[in-house]
């Protein structure tokens, strides 16, 4: 290399200049971005930390066993029990009726808007479904409890005013958006070419729709049930506005009952004394409720890889 | 009115038209496709060799926008495959299809077979083992996939999985078979093995190809038909339009000069 090479081009000590400048603002850049990670991380890690840590101390004066076999749950009376029981059977129940309504309407939504909706309906439909799942919990709650109980008692004279029914339901249509949107996600996700093998094979659309779309977009499918349990499970307002909140062990949707959520809305209304054994309640309810979601995302998670399909 | 020298007609394009909308990708297309012989149907990429093979099981219909105009006769029973009371569901019971890339549904092996068995509502434990076996044997699958029937298809490799979309065209025995391009995504050698195959289905069935391949088109068909920018430039026999083609377009394309 000659001299007058060198000052035609950077020179080396130039190149490297720039090269750290560029890794400086790269490293920062970086951090930034991990920072904003680390927060949404830390904030989960705190919060396990808060309901475990208090969760320990409410397990030192309730046994597990108790906890897990007892048939009553009333905390605030002199005679207290502690049987979660009461509560996740509300949780689930209520759970139940509303994926019962929100599963197979969601998907057969789905279904329509990927398979058989003409675009210019699409293009309507969807948005105003997602526009539902926009609309605040607490207004279903009341739509439940003023509109769907009474219709409700017309058809069951003997259905009380608050009831997991009728709350359940609700929360069914509610949750109807998420499942019908993600789904149809999913099954637009399905090449074409899936569709028109089956409709070479002489398939109708049904057929192709049932037979081979379903089929190829079930992880995606999968997935969307899974979010629609996670959000009944950990819904709160409407059941608390519309299921009452009496702890009650039973598997009758059209008793009331209080939910794992509603009692944690209830007792977080009232004023307990800190550290009290009916403020731990809170969170070793409330650890409850973040294990069953926890259990399901898991499963969800599990589903997405054993069904995922390679296009 | 056929002439002595040559095979009984399967299907005869007859002034074929066809629009996407205001394009016109076929223009006037008249031609024959004889029974139980191989049919290749060759030239440049947009030239609407696929349009054209598409319009015989109404493949067209199934986006808006999309208009023929003439005719596909379709023999013995001279029915017009494109006329608007023709159900394309019928049409599509008799003309099976094989894609570009092998497109196997995300079922077993087995049920990728009976598919279109079930379809036309034939759920009969017997008579489904028999057909998908005699399928998969048509398809040159059955001796690699017997013992592992229930596995899912997209478990096989892209050779097999193309050979397992024939044999899923053939269990409902059609009486046409269109080819796109069925190993433009494959290897040589699956290729090779797909290409005996074309030439063994023959016997029983008539083939209709779509190939960029001109050696394939050479090795496979007995019949050629040359198509530029949505024109039939010219029809005949495999060798006589390789060896000695009539028109200086479609010596143009053979020899390499254009496409």
């Amino acid at each position: 290399m000659s001299a007058n090479n060198a000052s035609d081009h950077p020179t080396v000590s130039d190149r490297l200049a720039k090269n750290a400048m560029r890794n400086v603002s790269e490293r920062l850049i970086e951090l930034l971005l991990f920072a904003a990670a680390a927060v949404s991380v830390l904030t989960t890690v705190g919060i396990v930390y808060v309901l475990v840590s208090e969760s320990i101390n409410f397990f030192q004066n309730v046994s597990i066993v108790d906890f897990l076999t007892d048939t009553q749950w009333t905390p605030l009376f002199d005679d207290a029990h502690f049987g979660i029981m009461v509560l996740v059977s509300g949780t689930v129940v209520s759970s139940a009726v509303a994926l019962a309504v929100a599963i197979p309407m969601g998907t057969v939504i789905a279904i329509y808007l990927s398979e058989f909706a003409k675009p210019r309906i699409r293009e309507v439909a969807k948005p105003v479904l997602e526009l539902l799942g926009g609309i605040p919990t607490i207004v279903f709650g009341y739509f439940a409890l003023l509109m769907v109980t009474p219709l409700l008692q017309k058809i069951f004279p003997e259905l009380p005013g608050f009831s997991l029914l009728s709350a359940g339901l609700v929360m069914g249509i509610m949750i109807v958006p998420y499942i019908a949107s993600l789904s149809e996600d999913a099954m637009r996700a399905v090449p074409m070419s899936l569709r028109e093998g089956s409709y070479a094979m002489g398939a109708t659309k049904l057929y192709t729709a049932i037979h081979v779309v379903v089929p190829a977009a079930f992880s995606g499918l999968a997935a969307s049930y899974i979010l629609a349990i996670s959000r009944a499970v950990g819904e709160t307002m409407i059941l608390a506005v519309a299921a009452g909140m009496q702890p009650n062990l039973t598997w009758n949707p059209t008793e009331p009952a209080a939910t794992i959520t509603s009692y944690i809305v209830q007792v977080a209304l009232g004023d307990l004394p800190h550290g009290s054994i009916g403020y731990q309640t809170i969170f070793a309810a409330g650890l409850t409720l973040i294990l069953i979601t926890l259990c399901f995302n898991i499963l969800g998670q599990w589903l997405r890889k054993k069904f995922r399909e390679n296009y | 009115m056929q002439i002595h020298d040559q095979p009984a007609l399967k299907a005869e394009a007859r002034n074929l038209n066809f629009y996407y909308g205001e394009a016109k990708a076929l223009k006037n297309i008249n031609m024959p496709i004889y029974d139980k012989k191989v049919t290749a149907l060759i030239g440049p990429s947009g030239c609407g060799k696929s349009t054209y093979l598409r319009s015989f099981n109404r493949m067209h219909d199934l986006y808006p926008g999309n208009r023929y105009e003439g005719e596909i006769r379709f023999y013995p029973d001279n029915t017009n495959l494109l006329a608007p009371e023709v159900d394309p569901i019928e049409v599509r019971m008799r003309v099976g299809m094989v894609f570009q890339k092998p497109n196997p549904f995300p079922k077993s092996i087995y049920e990728n077979v009976a598919y279109g068995l079930r379809v036309r509502g034939e759920n009969n434990k017997r008579v489904l083992d028999d057909k998908v076996e005699q399928a998969l044997k048509g398809g040159a699958l059955w001796d690699e996939v017997k013992d592992r029937l229930n596995d899912l298809a997209s478990n096989l490799s892209g050779g097999q999985q193309q050979r397992l979309c024939i044999a899923r065209a053939l269990a409902t025995d059609p009486e046409l078979l269109l080819f796109d391009e069925p190993t433009s995504a494959l290897d040589p050698i699956a290729t090779g093995a797909i290409e005996e195959l074309v030439h063994e289905l023959k016997k029983r069935v008539t083939i209709l190809i779509v190939t960029h391949n001109m050696q394939q088109a050479a090795r496979v068909s007995d019949y050629t038909a040359y198509m530029y920018l949505g024109e039939m430039i010219e029809f005949g026999k495999t060798d006589e339009i390789f060896i000695k083609p009539n028109d200086k377009r479609t010596e143009d394309y053979i020899t390499g000069r254009m496409g």
